[in-house]
């Protein structure tokens, strides 16, 4: 059977040309396109971790910023808190001293009071001592106005005397 | 993938309305040659013509390329000139002439005389070297020059843009490139994967377009490259090589005397080894062969049905032809199929060979070594 027998010609072209092919191909097809998708597939796994990295940073300002955001609020609170303590302060302050204050004013009008209570008093008992001293000056006269009177009252003001 | 099937179908279209043609063509060149010697079609001799490397490449009717005549004899020297000169094994030329197989013969009559009435030198014969450019060397010719141009020019496009999307043909062959890469060679060699990536690129981008070559029944196309023995015995030889080349000592250990084994057990197994190192190529090119040349020879076959109906009847010819054609175009798919699926395996089947004469670790003895080696591949 001739078509089971391999011919010498076309095994010898064959042989040579498939190592010329592969000679060729080899050094200016495989090696270059093996290279570049390799370098390619390199450059694409770069960029994929290059973004994974530059995601996890954004992620890392995220976090940052709601620190940030969370140490403001806190701080805001610490200071609202510490105003609303000083206005409370303040105000307990001021109501204190107004009271004292009240107190000291009261009690000075209080003594000034006393303090014209007591002349008014004294003042009046001055009075009632002159007043007492007409009225008895008045009522000796008119009592005295006749001698009878008047030697009763000399009577019973030495029955008073009697022999002491 | 949807996008990428449809111009391969629509070129086997192309493709099967100039098989007919030319198939036609042949026959009936086949025809007018049996009126003149023999008075019948005679189906077998014509589908061995086509299938049989020729010394002429035929076009159609009776037009054809002749093609040279290489043949060194130790007696004789080197004689090149054009097969014309044979006119299809009727004369003699230079003392050479064709048999009824197409192979140049030595005759003892040096000069030109009628092939019918010269006596065949056998001793010459025998020590004949014919390295002739015949149909299937131009056809390897052709193939080699279209995978340079194709590779070449993708190559091109990586350098001119690289770490950049694939366009065009760059577009085309990548997934391929890297279906041998990731598919074949990777995961059938392993790590050292890499040193025998251009070689298994090769045979599977080489068996591939000449599969699709013998389909396209049109010149430069059509001749039964990788349905050659020889060119199957080649590629099937070249691997055995690389497998023996690359071999290391795990390989061959298993090979002269496989571990765990009994050593009268060994005295059976190491021959069927030793058989199996050689036998393996040696079913790489009966496969491809079979296969391709099947596909070539159920083509012809249904061209042969026309033609054999045809002589009872032309009616009969006619209503055959119409079923042939479908069954034409069904093979014709079926070898596109075929054509990958043989450079595919082919491929396939070296890169297994490969990566078990180059595998590093040995199941069966467990050695500190193999740890070590596998630990520093991983």
């Amino acid at each position: 059977m001739e078509l089971v027998k391999p011919a010498f010609g076309l095994t010898f072209w064959m042989v040579l040309g498939f190592l010329i092919v592969l000679f060729l191909l080899t050094k200016f097809a495989w090696k270059p396109i093996l290279k570049a998708l390799h370098e390619r597939e390199n450059s694409i796994e770069d960029a994929l971790n290059a973004a994974k990295k530059a995601k996890a940073e954004i992620e890392g300002l995220k976090s940052d910023n709601e620190k940030l955001l969370a140490e403001a609020k806190q701080e805001r609170d610490q200071i609202l808190k510490e105003a609303r303590i000083t206005k409370d302060n303040i105000i307990n302050e001021a109501r204190n001293k107004a009271t004292a204050e009240a107190d000291r004013l009261l009690a000075l009008a209080r003594e000034g009071i006393h303090n014209e209570k007591m002349a008014a008093i004294t003042d009046l008992k001055n009075q009632v001592a002159l007043l007492s001293v007409e009225i008895a000056e008045k009522v000796m006269k008119q009592q005295l106005a006749n001698d009878d009177k008047q030697k009763a009252l000399v009577a019973d003001l030495l029955k008073d005397v009697k022999m002491n | 993938m949807r996008m990428k099937k449809s111009p391969i179908l629509l070129l086997l279209v192309f493709m099967t309305i100039p098989a007919l043609m030319n198939a036609q063509d042949s026959v009936v060149v086949n025809h007018s040659e049996a009126e003149v010697g023999l008075d019948k079609f005679d189906p077998g001799k014509m589908i061995i013509d086509h299938i049989s490397d020729a010394h002429s490449w035929h076009l159609w009717g009776h037009t054809e390329i002749p093609l040279p005549v290489i043949v060194y004899s130790k007696d004789r020297g080197l004689s090149v000139f054009s097969s014309s000169h044979f006119e299809h094994g009727h004369k003699t030329y230079n003392g050479y002439m064709l048999n009824e197989a197409n192979k140049i013969v030595a005759v003892n009559e040096l000069e030109e005389t009628d092939a019918h009435s010269a006596t065949i030198n056998e001793q010459i014969t025998e020590g004949i070297y014919d390295i002739s450019i015949t149909k299937n060397v131009i056809s390897l010719t052709v193939s080699i020059i279209l995978l340079l141009l194709i590779f070449g020019s993708v190559a091109k496009a990586y350098k001119a843009r690289p770490n950049q999307a694939p366009k065009g043909l760059q577009s085309w062959m990548e997934p391929l490139i890297l279906f041998v890469r990731d598919d074949i060679a990777k995961s059938s060699i392993g790590p050292k994967y890499q040193k025998y990536m251009p070689y298994i690129l090769t045979i599977f981008f080489f068996i591939w377009l000449n599969n699709l070559l013998g389909l396209i029944p049109v010149f430069p196309g059509g001749a039964n490259l990788t349905g050659n023995i020889a060119i199957t015995m080649s590629l099937a030889v070249m691997t055995l090589l690389v497998t023996v080349f690359s071999a290391n000592k795990h390989y061959w250990h298993h090979v002269f005397a496989m571990p765990g084994v009994p050593v009268w057990v060994l005295i059976i197994l190491t021959p069927i080894e030793i058989l199996g190192v050689f036998l393996r190529p040696f079913v790489l090119m009966i496969r491809l062969f079979a296969n391709i040349m099947a596909g070539h020879i159920i083509a012809l076959s249904f061209v042969a049905l026309i033609f054999i109906f045809g002589e009872m009847h032309a009616a009969v010819g006619a209503g055959i032809g119409v079923v042939s054609l479908l069954f034409m175009v069904f093979m014709a798919m079926l070898e596109l199929l075929v054509g990958f699926l043989q450079a595919y395996v082919f491929a396939l089947l070296s890169a297994i060979y490969i990566g078990a004469a180059v595998e590093e670790h040995d199941h069966d003895t467990h050695d500190y070594d193999a740890h070590v080696e596998e630990a520093l591949i991983v």
